[in-house]
């Protein structure tokens, strides 16, 4: 990764990058890269939510009922799974400072399993939707008092979701490469930025599903 | 103050790797900055090239030239390609890029091959808009209102919407980039007040191409939902709101304005200081503006809809922050102004286009305050006032200051001097030919003529006329300098590190620079635009 | 109305025209008075004045409070219609308009109305978004699918007007324009009285309350399981929620379309949908039935 450009003062790294003066500089770079990056995420994740809760408080009584026909308990587990997650993303970030690269390469594969664990439980959900006539469209169901409000429930609930479980994905491609990079040495004690800053997304990623999770599976869940 | 030795360095970043590997692979900000020069370019004539389509149109009152299903598709094509391929991404993307690390003291911007991404990105998502404007066109209007483009719009909305989306990752990664390299890359001694103020502008802009444009990407995800699964969200007879959409629209789209006009106003703070050789007055009073712009610019969104029936309540509010928004504004066009007095002015073209710019931009602002008074926004809105209203800010704001700036750095970019006598009168023809196409629309639009009508009542024949007229002067304006600075490129004159005797980071290295950008990190002890210090300083 | 849209633009013209002339005269006679002699030559700094920064912001600042205040005067003015208006429905699709008077008469693109009495528009989409937009009367206002928006105007001058569609809505979006014919009030009574063959809006709907068997739970004895209509439009009622709402075009609107969205308060929720079994006509015609159900006198109980 390096170019030999002008001197450094510093210890030719080989995975300094030429355009920095040091590693310091080049991972407050990418550090604040990500926070910036999650920032935008929020944005984007916080249109959705708008729109969510400008319907759900138009519509309570239909959202609630909506709300009632997930399935809570597999929500539960998710959310488990998905905080453990961090908690092993978190070690896994511990163990990259320390130069453990075995007990890196653990927490990260950990970290993997939950990931994957959670979508195979979302996907589960998603077949119990599909099976019960829940999925928008020209076949779906509901108690006809609240059909139509119902059907824009679960747009959104799949809309929400979905983009959460393509995120999940796509942080758990990052596990991979960071996996790769953990095995052959490219992460050291001195340069364990990459595991920080996938990190970050990882939580990120977590912290949205403790918001998607209430929002979508807890209302309703007193009796009127 | 001119340089005193004219030469062209033998090595530069222009020569430094040949072929077509070495461009499309290049990690080199100043490389990508020409990349996106192509780009942006052949973008704008192809809208332009619609914009004319439109203005012949329009030459006469009855439909006769397209039909009315082709004239739709022009219009918002036009919209299409200008907003999002051109004026969004073109002075951030070409001079930011380019300027940036230069303007700061650093090799390059913070990520490299992020930026090349960047490239390959806008690249992409263009294509695939104007994939769909080949294969049967987009009839939305760039605004893409809901329920017309969910249910109604037989056009290609998925592939358009699609390319739009992919277009705004460009957007946000290129500000990405530009904030932390800001934030973490300045050279030693180059702390934020002295930094040149197009910094601060790029900076501010960034801000708002990172908050703003993934709200309108969620946006277009819905529509396209919508559009494909039946979803409902606007759709009123499932218990959408159509109005809904309106608000997460312009929520970005607002700001988006912003984010064309931002860099503007930073060249033209750049051009003033330059060409009358003195620092810009009220530096802190501009940095803050540009910052105040960007966040006030987030909270007006709801002018773009006082008659789609939100409150009159929430109408009032958006009514006052709009007003609060142009005081920033103003307060730049005032400094800019006091600038000139007692400085050392120059005729050069960029100065030219600066001062277009501070004329043009300033009647485009006062007619928003026309716009933000919502007894009479009532009356203009969806008229030929408002198109008149944004072109005045776009063209002769923004595409003035992109051309003043293009310019300004072009010896900087190229090594080369374009020819002077030419550049003159293209911005003449520029200036004459933009008034005459916009202002009677001002007029029209006071009439009563709506906006994005093919055929119009026979009254308003004349001032159309005009403004067809106007716009074949501007096309031939336009077109010049294509030519002449293509033709500066291989017989213009030698430029020199510093043929302008300006000051700033960026003559101080050659002209082209090196790849590295400088030969050695410079360290910074002097305020921004110190025309005052001694000549050594300053020049290579 | 529409004079008073002109003074304040007239207002706003005079202060561009003064600044436009102020900056560009400056920026223009700088640029000569100053202009480079010596290709060496530097400007003169001036350090940054204070009092400049604070008056070029605050009396800026000043102005825009000024028409701000003005503008949302005139908005307030356009927005509010007098209480006693003549109410005529309009209904929107690609690429027509359609305009209900309450005593039946249809017209398609051209709306007769009579001078000096103010007229407010009740209007609807039944597809897209369009806007109705009458350049003379200086009014304009979205047209919506799914819900009821207002603009009213009094006309002063009889003539013929432009009336335009003012918001994008497809292929024939500029052939969506009609007339606003404004007649003295004798001629537009003669005119009214040319008849609707259908009758009024009003007992069209009567028709329709039957044939829909909506009177079947809305009775006016207060035995039905619905509430009672009789008297009931524009009073303020209780609903399930707690909250109250105001019985108007748009409430009345909604509750047939989306009855379990507002239920009254001591009601149960038992009213089914009518979504997708009445046009926009024929709410109209609902609509104006529910308003003439006048209070029936109170019946003493044995």
């Amino acid at each position: 990764m390096s170019h030999d450009a002008a001197a450094h003062h510093e210890a030719h790294h080989p995975a300094l990058a030429h355009h920095f003066d040091s590693l310091a500089q080049q991972s407050e770079a990418t550090t604040l890269g990500m926070w910036v990056f999650l920032v935008t995420e929020v944005l984007f994740f916080g249109g959705l939510f708008a729109t969510y809760m400008i319907y759900r408080s138009w519509y309570p009584d239909a959202f609630a009922a909506a709300s009632h026909e997930l399935d809570v308990t597999l929500g539960t587990i998710n959310t488990v799974v998905l905080i453990t997650s961090s908690l092993t993303m978190a070690l896994a970030v511990h163990a990259a400072q320390l130069g453990q690269r075995k007990l890196l390469m653990t927490f990260l594969i950990l970290t993997m399993i939950l990931g994957g664990v959670f979508l195979g439980i979302k996907s589960v959900e998603y077949y119990h939707k599909f099976a019960e006539h829940h999925v928008p469209g020209p076949d779906f169901q509901f108690e006809k008092e609240y059909i139509r409000h119902a059907q824009l429930f679960f747009s959104l609930y799949f809309v929400m979701t979905g983009l959460h479980a393509l995120h999940m994905i796509i942080g758990i491609g990052i596990m991979l490469v960071m996996l790769w990079w953990s095995w052959n040495g490219t992460i050291t004690e001195e340069y364990s930025s990459p595991i920080e800053i996938s990190g970050l997304y990882w939580h990120f990623v977590d912290i949205v599903w403790i918001f998607l999770f209430p929002l979508l599976y807890l209302i309703g869940r007193h009796a009127h | 103050m001119a340089s005193p030795t004219v030469f062209m360095p033998p090595r530069h970043y222009l020569n430094d790797g040949y072929g077509i590997k070495s461009w499309l692979l290049t990690r080199d900000h100043k490389r990508i900055a020409l990349l996106y020069l192509a780009s942006v370019t052949f973008f704008f004539f192809l809208g332009g090239a619609m914009a004319v389509l439109i203005r012949l149109e329009l030459a006469t009152p009855v439909g006769d030239l397209v039909t009315d299903e082709t004239y739709n598709k022009l219009f918002t094509m036009h919209g299409v390609m200008m907003v999002f391929f051109f004026l969004i991404p073109a002075i951030p993307s070409v001079l930011g890029n380019f300027l940036v690390p230069i303007m700061i003291g650093a090799k390059d911007l913070a990520f490299p091959k992020l930026n090349l991404a960047s490239w390959y990105i806008y690249v992409i998502g263009a294509t695939f808009t104007t994939y769909s404007l080949v294969t049967g066109g987009l009839d939305t209007g760039w605004t893409f209102y809901t329920p017309f483009s969910t249910v109604a719009s037989s056009s290609n909305v998925i592939s358009a919407a699609l390319g739009i989306f992919i277009t705004g990752f460009s957007s946000i990664l290129t500000g990405l980039n530009f904030i932390v390299t800001i934030h973490r890359m300045r050279a030693p001694g180059m702390t934020w007040f002295r930094m040149p103020l197009f910094m601060w502008s790029i900076y501010a802009t960034s801000l708002i191409m990172v908050l703003g444009t993934p709200v309108v990407a969620i946006t277009i995800v819905l529509v396209a939902a919508e559009r494909l699964f039946h979803f409902g969200f606007f759709d009123p007879r499932v218990g959408g709101d159509p109005v809904l959409f309106q608000h997460l629209f312009w929520f970005y789209s607002h700001p988006a304005v912003y984010i064309m006009i931002l860099p503007a106003m930073g060249v033209i703070s750049e051009l003033v200081a330059a060409f009358c050789r003195k620092q810009v007055f009220g530096y802190k009073f501009v940095a803050f503006a540009s910052v105040a712009i960007a966040v006030l610019g987030f909270l007006v969104w709801g002018h773009h809809m006082f008659v789609a029936g939100i409150s009159v309540y929430a109408a009032l509010v958006f009514s006052i922050l709009s007003f609060l928004v142009a005081v920033p504004s103003a307060v730049k066009v005032f400094n800019w102004t006091a600038t000139m007095y007692k400085g050392s002015v120059s005729w050069q073209t960029p100065m030219l286009y600066a001062i277009g710019f501070i004329g043009l931009f300033t009647i485009g602002g006062l007619t928003g305050l026309f716009l933000a008074a919502v007894g009479l926004d009532v009356h203009v809105t969806d008229t030929y006032f408002i198109v008149a209203h944004f072109h005045y800010i776009m063209v002769g704001g923004t595409i003035m200051g992109y051309l003043g700036g293009l310019h300004y750095w072009w010896p900087k970019i190229s090594g080369r001097l374009y020819n002077e006598f030419l550049a003159k009168i293209s911005a003449a023809i520029i200036f004459v030919g933009f008034n005459l196409t916009f202002f009677p629309q001002f007029i029209l639009g006071y009439l009563g003529m709506p906006r994005r009508y093919h055929a119009y009542p026979p009254e308003f024949q004349v001032l159309n006329v005009l403004s067809s007229a106007g716009a074949s002067i501007l096309g031939v304006g336009y077109l010049l300098p294509m030519i002449y600075l293509m033709w500066s490129l291989r017989y213009g004159r030698i430029a020199g590190s510093n043929p302008w005797g300006a000051v700033g980071l960026e003559w101080t290295t050659t002209s082209p620079p090196p790849t590295e950008n400088f030969a050695e990190t410079p360290i910074v002890t002097w305020e921004a635009y110190d025309y005052q210090a001694p000549v050594e300083h300053h020049v290579a | 109305m529409a004079g008073r849209v002109d003074n304040l633009y007239f207002f706003l013209l005079a202060i561009s025209i003064f600044f436009s002339v102020l900056i560009a005269g400056l920026i223009v006679f700088y640029a000569i008075r100053y202009r480079r002699r010596d290709p060496d030559s530097v400007g003169t700094v001036l350090h940054g004045m204070m009092a400049l920064e604070v008056g070029w912001t605050v009396i800026p600042f000043i102005i825009s409070m000024v028409i701000f205040v003005w503008g949302a005067s005139v908005f307030f003015a356009i927005s509010r219609p007098p209480d006693e208006t003549l109410n005529i429905y309009v209904v929107g699709k690609q690429w027509m308009w359609k305009f209900q008077h309450l005593d039946g008469q249809r017209e398609i693109n051209e709306l007769h109305v009579p001078v000096g009495r103010p007229v407010k528009l009740i209007m609807t989409s039944e597809d897209v978004i369009h806007d109705v937009f009458v350049p003379a009367f200086r009014v304009k206002a979205d047209v919506i699918p799914g819900r009821y928006t207002n603009l009213w105007f009094q006309p002063t001058k009889p003539g013929r007007y432009h009336l335009f569609c003012a918001e994008y809505c497809g292929t024939r979006h500029s052939g969506m324009t009609g007339e606003v014919i404004v007649m003295e009030p004798s001629e537009f009574q003669t005119w009214l009285s040319g008849g609707a063959p259908e009758g009024s809006l009003a007992s069209a709907g009567a028709k329709l309350f039957q044939d829909l068997a909506c009177n079947t739970c809305h009775r006016p004895d207060a035995q039905g399981r619905g509430p009672v209509l009789e008297g009931l439009f524009g009073k303020t009622v209780q609903l399930q929620s707690g909250e109250t709402n105001t019985v108007d075009e748009a409430y009345v609107r909604e509750s047939i379309l989306n009855p379990a969205a507002k239920v009254a308060a001591g009601f149960q929720p038992i009213m089914p949908t009518f979504q997708g079994l009445v046009t926009e006509e024929q709410l109209l015609e609902l609509v104006e039935y529910v308003k003439s159900l006048q209070a029936l006198p109170q019946v003493q109980t044995r």
